[in-house]
């Protein structure tokens, strides 16, 4: 039994700082205004730019460009969405639509593979030598210094949002940007700022799955987890914290599973593979459906800013 | 010593400012007052940096100064408090004071310092403010305390107020009043603006009218003048304004409406009566339960208990198609919302509702020619302008949409009225024709309620008073039985 939460507790931590990062990354940016869909597209392109650039680079640099690519992604979106006030939906659909495309092409065109990049060496693991095989407490190590990244990360958006002048300032544009603008605050680039910043991390989110989950890119990266991050923001009522706490509850889920397969086989038989593997998504559903529509979404998220308009 | 010296503002080929000079001492209550589109509030967007006027100059203590933005404006130490208030609800006092000038300590928010900040600006004020409550959850009264204080804040020595009484109930006007008074007395210029003589004449130390852009007078003293005065200067000699009180109710006139122990959500137990030509003014703070009676009267929201009887016939159900069967007239408060589609025509919108019958429609077709003849009636009649059915809506003015609204509702012979905050917007003259329109048809036999905010309206209308605090009926009066402070104190629910 002992092994069984040694296991999952493992694999959570394993599964989680993906999802974590996208999540708290989409968070900001929504608080701010933005709608932020286009996750999935933010991460496959960090995902991807982190495996190509940790083949002529540290790995750790592999992940800052994977960040940087997140960004350029996002950078589309908010010129998009903030100064050619598009529908940010859409912007954000097409950005993932683009992503998908750019990323199968590029694997080609690069690689010459259709499944996936040359290997690169995977991210160091924290390792404490024999701590590791102590139940539980041993589990929480042995993991890339992205996973504790990924638990600071919120810890420092919360704070960031509370204790910053841009994180008042966020915090407000994306309640009432006609308070903002009539003292005299640029709504356009404090808007920026965070739509940028929501990709770096959607970008870092995406890096997590090809240099240190896997040591390289595959076609079908993220596979949904930036869908799954907007839900764990949703979930988590637009804040950093609850959307890291429901990504990590989502994360659970996939290990639950992961977990069960390896520890009661019997009943991993008497449930069809495909329901197991559908079981993040349909929680994902469910727990959206339990919960009801925008509850504590920013007041002004999705409208575009025009100063003229009343 | 502030100088606006000869402003001019064109827009297009409208003439919003002519040759306006005006100046403004330390420590002075300067009362703007006009119509609307009189210039009042260009006049003060130019002060504020908003606009750049095409001639003229300001000039602060002698030196002329160009103002290109609201930036410029504050860093002179003017401060503005719009009608439309813009904070943000989900932030505290403290954090909508300091937005876009916050107080930092080693590069971080220094929440201290911003509370310190407000309660030393509430302290100068005499307002009574917790720095630490959510501004969504005050009342509009306080809320606008956290706008002035936002000015004092950046160092307003000017202070322009526009409009700010339009949301408050007396008692609190009379607290904003004794606040900017104070203000005033510790060397803080004060602009008011507003289109209510009886506030003007009893806080300003100088009155300046303005008609039609331009400047009438600028030099009147509220002890040597009068709201007559004072109205005529604002539209011009010989233009009627006063409203017919009407014939009052006739001894046996029959109930048109009666509600007994009505509850729903937002109301409860609310009983009230309305009879043949009488006029029935609802007056409450906004959002005690007067949306909510509107609904149900006009079909939009069911009733879960009490009585409702219409035309001698008790109801248990009510749907917008029944109203407007049974002949009630629903001129709602947002008009945009509820009344017209901004994208038809003139004509369109007046047609609407009623397009499947004469002289719109002929049988399953669209009477083009009746509909266009029946809008050009009713924008005559309504005195609607301009006078082009074929017009988008959203073209005309607010004043206009709404007087089309109104001629529209009481087209026919309408038998029970329900118009809610019918003139608010409107200016003076249109004001008066609206509650005359009121009073004719109630004149002419139909019950009429009117909800509105504005509790002068309520008092210059209503044959009978119903005040509603937090959805319940705390007093009924009938017309020059309760004074303002009587019904202030009902419409906040204190006992006296």
């Amino acid at each position: 039994m002992l092994e069984f939460f040694h296991t999952l507790l493992f694999s959570t931590l394993e599964a989680a700082p993906p999802l974590v990062f996208a999540a708290v990354g989409a968070s900001l940016c929504e608080r701010a205004g933005v709608v932020n869909v286009g996750v999935e597209g933010m991460m496959r392109a960090g995902a991807f730019a982190a495996a190509a650039a940790a083949l002529v680079m540290p790995t750790p640099l592999g992940v800052v460009v994977g960040a940087l690519a997140g960004a350029s992604l996002a950078a589309v979106h908010g010129l998009l969405c903030i100064r050619l006030r598009s529908d940010q939906v859409v912007s954000g659909m097409a950005l993932n639509l683009v992503m998908l495309a750019l990323g199968t092409f590029l694997l080609e065109a690069v690689f010459h593979s259709s499944s996936g990049s040359t290997p690169i060496t995977q991210l160091s693991r924290l390792s404490l030598g024999s701590i590791d095989a102590v139940p539980l407490l041993g589990a929480l190590f042995n993991h890339s210094a992205l996973t504790y990244l990924a638990v600071l990360a919120p810890l420092l958006a919360h704070w960031a949002l509370k204790h910053t002048r841009w994180g008042l300032r966020v915090r407000a544009v994306g309640e009432q940007p006609q308070a903002v603008a009539a003292v005299g605050i640029p709504v356009g680039t404090l808007r920026f700022s965070a739509v940028l910043l929501s990709g770096a991390l959607a970008g870092v989110g995406g890096a997590v799955l090809s240099t240190a989950t896997l040591d390289h890119f595959e076609h079908h990266m993220p596979s949904g987890l930036g869908f799954m991050a907007v839900a764990a923001m949703v979930f988590g009522r637009w804040t950093p914290l609850g959307a890291a706490g429901a990504a990590t509850f989502f994360a659970l889920a996939d290990s639950l599973r992961i977990g069960l397969a390896s520890s009661a086989p019997s009943l991993a038989q008497l449930v069809p593979g495909g329901v197991q593997l559908a079981l993040p998504y349909a929680l994902t559903l469910l727990v959206l459906a339990v919960q009801g529509q925008r509850g504590g979404a920013p007041a002004a998220l999705g409208q575009s800013f025009d100063l003229e308009r009343r | 010593m502030i100088a606006l010296e000869h402003i001019s503002k064109r827009f297009g080929s409208c003439v919003a400012l002519d040759d306006v000079s005006l100046t403004l001492s330390p420590g002075e209550r300067l009362a703007v007052v006009g119509e609307n589109g009189a210039g009042k509030s260009s006049l003060m967007n130019v002060l504020y940096g908003l606009y750049q006027p095409d001639v003229g100059q300001v000039r602060f203590g002698g030196e002329t100064v160009r103002l290109s933005s609201p930036k410029d404006a504050v860093r002179r130490g003017i401060g503005m408090v719009h009608q439309h208030f813009a904070l943000v609800p989900t932030l505290t006092v403290a954090e909508n004071v300091m937005l876009g000038h916050e107080p930092l300590r080693r590069g971080l928010l220094d929440a201290r310092a911003a509370r310190e900040e407000v309660v030393r600006a509430a302290k100068a004020a005499g307002f009574a403010l917790d720095p630490d409550a959510t501004v969504g959850g005050l009342t509009v009264g306080s809320q606008q305390k956290v706008e002035i204080l936002k000015a004092l804040a950046r160092g307003a020595k000017t202070l322009i107020l526009d409009e700010p009484t339009a949301v408050l109930t007396p008692q609190e006007a009379d607290e904003l009043f004794a606040s900017a008074r104070a203000l005033s007395e510790q060397g803080t210029s004060v602009v008011l603006i507003s289109h209510k003589l009886a506030e003007v004449l009893a806080f300003a130390t100088r009155i300046a009218v303005l008609r039609r852009g331009k400047l009438v007078r600028a030099d009147l003293e509220p002890a040597k003048t009068s709201p007559a005065e004072l109205a005529a200067l604002m539209v011009g000699e010989g233009v009627a304004l006063d409203v017919p009180t009407g014939s009052g109710v006739a001894a046996g006139a029959k109930e048109v409406l009666r509600l007994e122990r009505l509850e729903a959500k937002g109301l409860a137990r609310v009983s009230l009566t309305v009879r043949a030509g009488e006029v029935v003014g609802i007056a409450g703070v906004d959002g005690n339960g007067q949306r909510e009676l509107a609904e149900v009267l006009t079909g939009a929201r069911p009733w879960t208990a009490g009585t409702f009887t219409l035309l001698g016939q008790q109801r248990s159900a009510l749907t917008p198609a029944d109203c407007h069967a049974l002949g009630i007239a629903h001129v709602p408060e947002d008009r945009l919302r509820d009344a017209v589609v901004k994208d038809l025509t003139v004509e369109e919108n007046v047609a609407l509702g009623r397009h499947g019958a004469a002289p719109n429609a002929r049988g399953p077709w669209v009477d083009v020619a009746g509909r266009h003849a029946n809008a050009v009636t009713l924008m005559e009649a309504s005195d609607v302008r301009p006078r082009e059915p074929l017009l988008r809506l959203g073209e005309l003015s607010g004043g206009n949409q709404q007087k089309l609204v109104v001629g529209r509702e009481l087209q026919g012979t309408p038998t029970l009225v329900v118009a809610v905050q019918p003139t608010r917007g409107l200016d003076l003259l249109a004001v008066a024709e609206v509650r005359r329109r009121l009073r004719q048809v109630a004149d002419a036999g139909a019950g009429v309620l009117v909800v509105s905010l504005d509790l002068d309206e309520v008092r210059a209308l209503a044959d009978t008073i119903v005040v509603l605090a937090h959805g319940r009926v705390t007093g009924t009066f009938a017309r020059g039985e309760a004074d303002e402070r009587e019904l202030g104190r009902r419409m906040l629910a204190v006992s006296a």
